[in-house]
């Protein structure tokens, strides 16, 4: 019985450090390729790309394409699509322009409602999903038409705004550095931010290596040390880079930290507890999931309402960050959200895909929507580009399936 | 006759159709074919046996092309020629045509559809469908089937579905024909059926070869087995030149004498703990239709309750409807279990109230094939191995590899994603998920299906082990034999009804079926 296995001898063979980046060459591959994308255009524009200011308008203007990709890869993953996203974002941001511009109520509890809008609209979306059993494809295609009209009733085809100052801060405002002098400007260095950054470095190396101890643990640490070593420094010194050109412009933007926060908790959830464990199930293989006790229509309906839910988050972070809601708002959203997933490495049939990768994916378009503006390259060609990275990416990840 | 000796007798070789010499596989982390040889001669019936995992599914897929030349070491000689197969499609051109463990038709698609998917006989790209009808019905014919070419795959059963398989084989001028379990999921008549059809193809010249678990029908009809263990050909025996019995070819499998087919068991049977009342249930589909007709049976503590019954008597029905109605509709009747009516309205309730129900079909409704045995095991039982939702990694590992070596799964780790499992040790990770589920009712739905002896016996002692642990076990078995051999008491079904009883000590073969006939129309 022992012969079909290989011996330790073997195995321990194939922890060697070739082996183990063929093996895993799609989740690193996918890290190297955004920092290789991101020194291309660093260089390509002499510069441009990584100055303070550009990257802080990097983290705003694609933080809400990654929040919705996070909701976007958990509905991927369960074996579903929303098409619907990018109207749910105009719309909740146009009712929350409506409602504070125009009917004058307080920001907060609109805030509150329209991120209550957001879910009931996924709500209502995955009840036809989930249990009536209609395309999930068909339903949001729908809700996208739905949503797309409801946004220019409500603002009768015109641009609404400004909006209140605190509201604004949502997008526009940066965390208070509580060691600036009283009289600072702004300009100055943010060490709040700095600090911040090293703390985050720290704990993000704590617990990679208090994980790979748990591996060890089991005799499981497949992953050979240098590659670990490197992985952590690599992290390290981009975390805190990151976070020193962040303070030497205005500092962390309130948006910066909701998108970290929102990320970190996906991340543990998809990875680490028992429904983000369902969920996979969910989109591996639905019957067998229902047989092993697990209420998949009420799973898959929870799906489409966290989706709604940050679909709405977005929509507000979005018209704050304009000042105005527009009729136009949220349009095309979608495509990049779907996009980010696949690009960060989800299977359409389902069951497969992570979250850290989504929000990768969503840096990659991200970057390069930026980077190429900078380079002044045309809309037109912006999007070839951006759909053949999108196939190139796919497709190197099927074909290393099939080797594999 | 050893290996050393077949390799040096030359006369089987000039006869042979197919040589296939030194051929090893490896997948990562698993050797699934070393150095294997095998020959099979002219218009012979060559069957090819060996424990799960042994390797015959693989050395199969190697000669059919599906892991082309290059994905592979050793030669291929088909009649004489060093074949080297790009894709099915090449070794379907030389004749050699597989028939999967799993079968492959379109179930929305009509029998014609299916025969001729892929080789439409078209003119300028418009199919000929008169003409395909025609040879259509002259193929159906061939293997004994009557139903109108124009009869969708989802109305027949698996029996003919398997037929049609074996027409569409045919409609591709078959030299030699493979046939990967085709009766793992056939009842006796149907089986003999197909085994008939074997023998008429050898009588047309058509060489087949045969992989199955059930060796009293490979016995019927092989000329030639080739044994496979670990995978390393082991043994070849030929059944023309030597009197071989089950017991012989079980030596070779295992590598050793298996005394007995069934563990001993020391029944300590108890009061009844679960009892089924008047169970009704109506067809999932057709509203109208009564499948499980007003059905009573219990289970005694510590008793391994046998049912048996033909294929579409309505077992799995039964079964799945009380497991959470995840069968049927229209359903009612009651469930109580330790003499308190239970609610099983949800397949979590029932769950929660202590029940497990083992599927028979594992691919579709047992496992998450693109997970590692890991995850299945522990996938109806999360709350095992975490806390306050929380996953422990570390704990769901351990649980993994506790299953694995009590149950002996096969693998190279239990990161091994179940795709690619052989057959019976996925059998084995869907037994594992239930059984951590820790049940108080177990029930198994043809649990041995497609598994070889020794699995068997591992797996009919695990059954032996719950009932003394006081659970209640129900076994749903279309194979006699076993029924007879582990259970305590056996019920015998027909068209939704329970049409006998009887403890196993008082029950025959002739006795289950006798039951069955005089059931009929009453
Ligand atoms: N694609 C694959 N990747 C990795 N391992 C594989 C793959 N396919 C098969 N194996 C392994 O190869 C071995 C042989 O498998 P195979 O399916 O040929 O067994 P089998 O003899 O047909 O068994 P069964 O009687 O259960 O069908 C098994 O250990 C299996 O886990
Ligand atoms: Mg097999």
């Amino acid at each position: 019985m022992a012969q079909q296995t290989l011996t330790t001898e073997e195995q321990a063979q194939q922890g060697s450090l070739g082996r183990f980046i063929k093996n895993n060459i799609r989740e690193y591959g996918m890290l190297l390729s955004l920092i290789l994308i991101m020194i291309f255009f660093q260089f390509m524009t002499n510069g441009t790309l990584l100055k303070p200011l550009n990257l802080t308008n990097l983290i705003l203007q694609n933080s809400y394409i990654v929040i919705m990709a996070l909701g976007m890869m958990l509905i991927i993953v369960a074996g579903h699509i929303d098409l619907s996203v990018g109207s749910v974002c105009g719309f909740v941001g146009a009712v929350a322009a409506v409602l504070i511009v125009k009917l004058g109520f307080h920001w907060l509890p609109v805030t509150f409602l329209c991120l209550v809008l957001g879910a009931v609209i996924g709500a209502a979306q995955g009840y036809f999903v989930a249990f009536w059993k209609i395309p999930s494809f068909i339903v949001t295609l729908a809700g996208m038409l739905v949503f797309k009209g409801l946004a220019l009733w409500i603002l009768a085809g015109q641009s609404v705004g400004p909006f209140p100052v605190p509201f604004q801060r949502m997008s526009s405002g940066f965390l208070p550095d509580l060691f600036a002098a009283a009289e600072a400007t702004g300009q100055q260095f943010n060490l709040t931010a700095l600090l911040i950054g090293l703390v985050v470095t720290a704990l993000v190396i704590y617990f990679n290596v208090r994980e790979r101890r748990a591996q060890q643990a089991h005799g499981l640490a497949e992953e050979p040390f240098v590659i670990f070593l490197g992985r952590n420094i690599l992290v390290a010194a981009g975390f805190v880079l990151f976070s020193y050109l962040m303070a030497s412009y205005k500092g962390l933007p309130n948006v910066l930290i909701v998108m970290f926060a929102l990320i970190v908790l996906y991340a543990f959830v998809t990875s680490s507890t028992t429904i983000g464990r369902r969920i996979y199930a969910l989109g591996g293989n639905e019957k067998a999931a229902r047989l092993s006790g697990i209420k998949t229509n009420r799973l898959t309906f929870y799906t489409f309402m966290n989706m709604g839910l940050l679909a709405g988050l977005a929509g507000l972070i979005f018209a704050a960050r304009l000042n105005t809601a527009t009729p136009k708002a949220g349009l095309g959203f979608e495509l990049d959200v779907i996009a980010a997933c696949f690009i960060g490495g989800a299977s359409a049939s389902g069951g497969v895909g992570k979250v850290v990768g989504a929000v990768i994916g969503a840096f990659v378009m991200g970057v390069m929507n930026n980077g190429m503006s900078i380079l002044g390259i045309g809309i037109d060609l912006q999007q070839m580009i951006k759909g053949l990275v999108l196939l190139a990416a796919v497709f190197l990840d099927v074909y290393y399936k099939n080797k594999a | 006759m050893s290996l050393a000796a077949q390799q040096q007798a030359p006369a089987a070789a000039e006869t042979a159709i197919l040589e296939m010499r030194g051929i090893s596989k490896t997948f990562p982390g698993v050797k699934a074919l070393s150095n294997v040889n095998l020959t099979v001669r002219a218009g012979e019936i060559h069957a090819v046996v060996g424990e799960n995992g042994a390797g015959k599914s693989t050395l199969m897929k190697v000669l059919s092309g599906v892991y082309p030349h290059g994905e592979y070491e050793g030669d291929i000689y088909f009649q004489g020629r060093l074949c080297r197969f790009r894709d099915i499609a090449d070794s379907e051109k030389a004749g050699i045509v597989i028939i999967h463990q799993e079968l492959a038709l379109v179930p929305l698609l009509s029998i014609a559809e299916n025969i001729f998917l892929g080789n439409e006989p078209a003119k300028n790209g418009i199919i000929d469908w008169n003409a395909a009808f025609a040879r259509t019905r002259a193929l159906l014919r061939k293997v004994g089937l009557k139903e109108p070419p124009t009869t969708l795959i989802t109305d027949l059963g698996v029996g003919k579905q398997q037929l049609v398989e074996i027409a569409k084989a045919l409609a591709k001028e078959v030299k030699l024909l493979i046939l990967d379990e085709p009766t793992a999921s056939l009842n006796e008549g149907d089986s003999d059926a197909l085994l008939a059809l074997l023998k008429e193809f050898q009588g047309q010249g058509i060489s087949s070869i045969l992989i199955s678990h059930k060796l009293n029908e490979i016995l019927k009809v092989a000329d030639t087995i080739t044994v496979l263990r670990d995978g390393a050909t082991v043994d070849r025996l030929d059944c023309r030149a030597e009197r071989i019995d089950e017991g012989r070819i079980i030596k070779s499998m295992v590598g050793r004498e298996l005394a007995d087919r069934y563990p001993p068991r020391h029944p300590r049977i108890g009061q009844p703990i679960f009892e089924v009342r008047n169970w009704i249930v109506y067809h999932k589909e057709h509203a109208d239709r009564q499948m499980i007709k007003g059905i009573d049976f219990h289970v005694r503590k510590g008793e391994v309750v046998g049912i048996a019954g033909l294929m579409g008597s309505g077992r799995t029905e039964l079964a799945m409807s009380i497991f959470g109605r995840s069968y049927g509709q229209k359903i009612s009747g009651q469930v109580f279990l330790h003499g308190k009516e239970i609610d099983v309205s949800t397949i979590q309730k029932a769950m929660d109230a202590g029940l497990a129900y083992v599927t028979e079909d594992r691919k579709n409704f047992g496992l998450v094939l693109i997970d590692d045995i890991k995850r299945n095991i522990t996938l109806a039982n999360l709350e095992g191995v975490s806390r306050n939702t929380v996953i422990d990694d570390g704990q769901e590992l351990k649980v993994a590899n506790k299953f694995r070596r009590d149950l002996n799964i096969r693998c190279s780790s239990v990161f091994q994603q179940t795709v690619n499992l052989s057959g019976g040790n996925q059998q084995k990770v869907v037994l594992s998920k239930w059984l951590f589920s820790g049940p108080e009712i177990l029930i198994l739905d043809e649990p041995t299906r497609g598994i070889d002896v020794g699995a068997k016996y591992e797996i009919y002692t695990i059954i032996n082990r719950l009932a003394e642990e006081g659970k209640g076990i129900v076994v749903i078995s279309s194979e006699m034999p076993e029924l007879l051999g582990i259970s305590d008491r056996i019920y015998v079904m027909n068209e939704g009804r329970m049409v006998g009883e009887m403890p196993t000590s008082e029950a025959s073969q002739e006795k289950i079926m006798q039951a069955i006939m005089t059931s009929w129309g009453s």
